[in-house]
């Protein structure tokens, strides 16, 4: 309401033209750069989700690693064949029922912490959620039948009415260009996405979001609108699992080959991260922190002898291991993010877009009525 | 009979060391409002300092200087802090785990795969009394954790630093109108966390335990248990809670034998399963006082 006619048409186009741009990559990029691209989309679904719970509902968690894990696992154990060699089960169910039979599970799992994850609030959910991450890797070592234990356990292909979502040799090819498994997971990752982004944003700005959001800023207050605060924490949490049900179980068909040490508390902080500097509250900051995070490790690792300082990991050189470098960067960029500026990248590009003669002759209230149209929450006003 | 008692025993000590962690960890709560997820991370910088020094500076000695770095890291986080105070809850509480990667990167980095020995006077030896042999070093612990968090406790009721903590834990604005510094407060509070923390680190990887290595931080998370399940902002709570929590990792650890259905290393994860039971039956820990919001 707020934007200028023309602005406001400028928008949905970027987006359409983004969107676009990102069906190019399986015909240019190496496999490095797919399966870079393909874990960033995992990145990405899994912190809109945790978005949800950690910038809209105001809850922390520590504890979305192992909700990766319940997905990935859960996938690959439905529709895994067992193998009595190894030791391992399988339910053998078609591949797409398992996958999303993968992202219920989770909500399950989710959903049973909700005696928990309903009452505790803010960080001491965090703490709480700790738990979930320390159990969840007692779980995947010792239950060897589902999980193969700590050497991992090899993941089935997708198959969508006969569509194999991996390495085959039925010979496709489009424009010249071979589609291996990566490149047709590539777009199953970007419609995952889509919908995962469609989704947040519908519930982000329904009754939902604002009920969070009321939530977040005052408890009181958002019980005496008729905001049930158990409930509405619980569902947050529980959604926000299934999201990393989702996530969970595109890295597992990405790796093809999962394995406990992969789901640990270093991956919950990074998840953390990628929400934070990317703008708490905001869908598209979430998804661009999750790329930053994500991508960077890659970055460096690829480019290590161009970089100054970095060297690639395992080689001998005197430098910083590309992976060292990368957590420096990202554990530092968190950081600064919270000092200097809380709302991340989604706030810093909000302020460029706002006309600037308004921005100093607005007052606070004024600032709070225009948000919604530019953000995708009420934004948090409270000191 | 033998195995119950060593088990309780075992049990107790460890208890000891979680105590100085989480007690630490309650101060930093009661004075800047946040879980510090740093805490884990504090606790290498102080067992990895001793771990580089003991050999120039003798055990004592670098028992001290590394206290006292530990303690000035911990300050310094907590000014950190100060910068995302304003923003909400969850806020620092997310800044500590920044700081967190930061430091456990650099430690990890240094330390490598290596297990460093820290050096303490107690070595491998062993005492035993009636039929029950324990170690040595976790004597010293049950011992050294008895005394200063005796001496903390009667600190804490008795001396005025003591009561402008507690006042200015329960009413910040009521403080600083007595004339409470909520700033030295709250710096103290961080250098005593820091301090128990690297203390703590001694402990915690004297034998059995073969040394520090880039785990040892994650093995002092299980004091956030610990603190969680006596109610976080309860001193008292902390105190209990370490207990338990150590009682219960030592007997899931001396019992495995029966507890094997369950899986191999339930030890390790005992003091998880214990906050969760704790926190579906009281969400506000054992000794926690229950939020009440008046309108």
């Amino acid at each position: 309401m707020s934007e200028p006619p023309a602005r406001r048409r400028l928008g949905p186009a970027l987006l359409a033209v983004g969107w676009l741009v990102l069906l190019l990559p399986p015909f240019y990029l190496s496999a490095f750069w797919l399966q870079t691209g393909l874990f960033a989309m995992a990145a990405v679904i899994a912190a809109i989700g945790l978005n949800l719970l950690v910038g809209t509902a105001g809850q922390l968690s520590l504890g979305h690693a192992f909700f990766l894990a319940v997905g990935a696992y859960g996938y690959t154990w439905l529709a895994g064949s067992p193998a009595a060699d190894e030791g391992l089960s399988g339910l053998r169910l078609p591949p797409a029922v398992a996958f999303v039979a993968a992202v219920l599970l989770t909500g399950v799992a989710g959903a049973l912490f909700s005696p928990v994850s309903g009452r505790l609030r803010a960080m001491y959910l965090g703490v709480a959620t700790l738990a979930l991450v320390f159990v969840g890797q007692h779980i995947l070592l010792n239950a060897t039948s589902v999980t193969g234990g700590f050497n991992g356990r090899s993941v089935p292909p997708l198959t969508v009415f006969g569509f194999v979502f991996g390495d085959t040799d039925d010979g496709l090819t489009v424009f010249d260009v071979p589609f291996g498994g990566l490149e047709r997971l590539w777009y199953l990752g970007l419609l995952l996405v889509a919908v995962a982004s469609l989704l947040a944003r519908n519930l982000l700005r329904g009754r939902p979001g604002r009920a969070l959001g009321a939530l977040r800023d005052s408890e009181t207050a958002a019980a005496v609108m008729g905001v049930h605060p158990a409930r509405y924490r619980a569902a947050a949490f529980t959604v926000s699992s299934m999201y990393a049900g989702a996530a969970g179980a595109l890295l597992a068909l990405v790796f093809q080959r999962i394995v406990p040490d992969y789901f640990s508390l270093g991956l919950s902080m990074s998840f953390l991260a990628m929400v934070v500097i990317g703008g708490l509250g905001s869908v598209g900051g979430a998804a661009a922190g999750a790329v930053f995070v994500t991508v960077l490790p890659q970055l460096l690792g690829h480019f290590a002898d161009r970089i100054p300082l970095v060297v690639a990991p395992g080689s001998t050189g005197t430098g910083l291991d590309a992976s060292d470098a990368a957590d420096f960067l990202y554990g530092a960029a968190l950081v600064l993010t919270l000092v200097f500026a809380p709302d991340g990248l989604a706030g810093l590009l909000r302020r460029l877009r706002l006309p600037r003669p308004r921005l100093r002759a607005a007052t606070p209230q004024t600032s709070a009525v225009g948000e919604p149209a530019v953000g995708d929450t009420l934004k948090e006003q409270t000191l | 009979m033998t195995t119950l008692v060593q088990t309780l025993f075992n049990g107790l000590a460890l208890g000891s060391v979680y105590a100085l962690i989480s007690l630490g960890f309650t101060l930093v709560h009661k004075a800047s409002d946040a879980v510090n997820f740093a805490h884990g991370s504090l606790l290498l910088l102080g067992g990895y300092l001793v771990a580089v020094l003991h050999t120039s500076l003798g055990f004592p000695g670098a028992l001290v200087v590394a206290a006292a770095a530990t303690a000035l890291a911990a300050v310094t986080v907590g000014q950190l802090l100060r910068a995302a105070r304003a923003q909400g809850a969850a806020v620092p509480t997310i800044l500590t785990i920044g700081v967190d990667i930061l430091l456990f990167t650099e430690l990890a980095r240094r330390i490598g795969t290596d297990v460093l020995n820290l050096g303490d006077p107690w070595g491998a030896r062993v005492a035993s009394f009636a039929g029950v042999t324990v170690a040595q070093a976790r004597v010293a612990s049950l011992v050294a954790a008895v005394l200063l968090v005796a001496a903390f406790l009667a600190a804490f009721r008795w001396t005025r630093w003591g009561l402008a903590m507690r006042v200015n834990a329960s009413d910040r604005e009521a403080a600083a109108l007595m004339g409470a510094r909520g700033e030295r407060l709250r710096a103290s509070a961080w250098a005593l966390a820091g301090l128990l923390a690297a203390v703590a680190a001694v402990f915690l990887t004297a034998f059995p335990t073969p040394g520090l290595d880039r785990t040892t931080g994650q093995v002092a998370l299980k004091a956030f248990p610990a603190a969680v399940v006596g109610g976080l902002g309860s001193v008292g709570g902390a105190l209990v809670g370490s207990l338990l929590v150590g009682l219960a990792e030592a007997f899931s650890a001396g019992y495995q034998d029966q507890l094997s259905p369950l899986g191999s290393g339930l030890s390790d994860v005992a003091p998880y399963l214990v906050m969760v039971l704790v926190l579906i039956a009281r969400p506000q820990g054992l000794l926690g006082a229950k939020e009440s919001s008046r309108v």
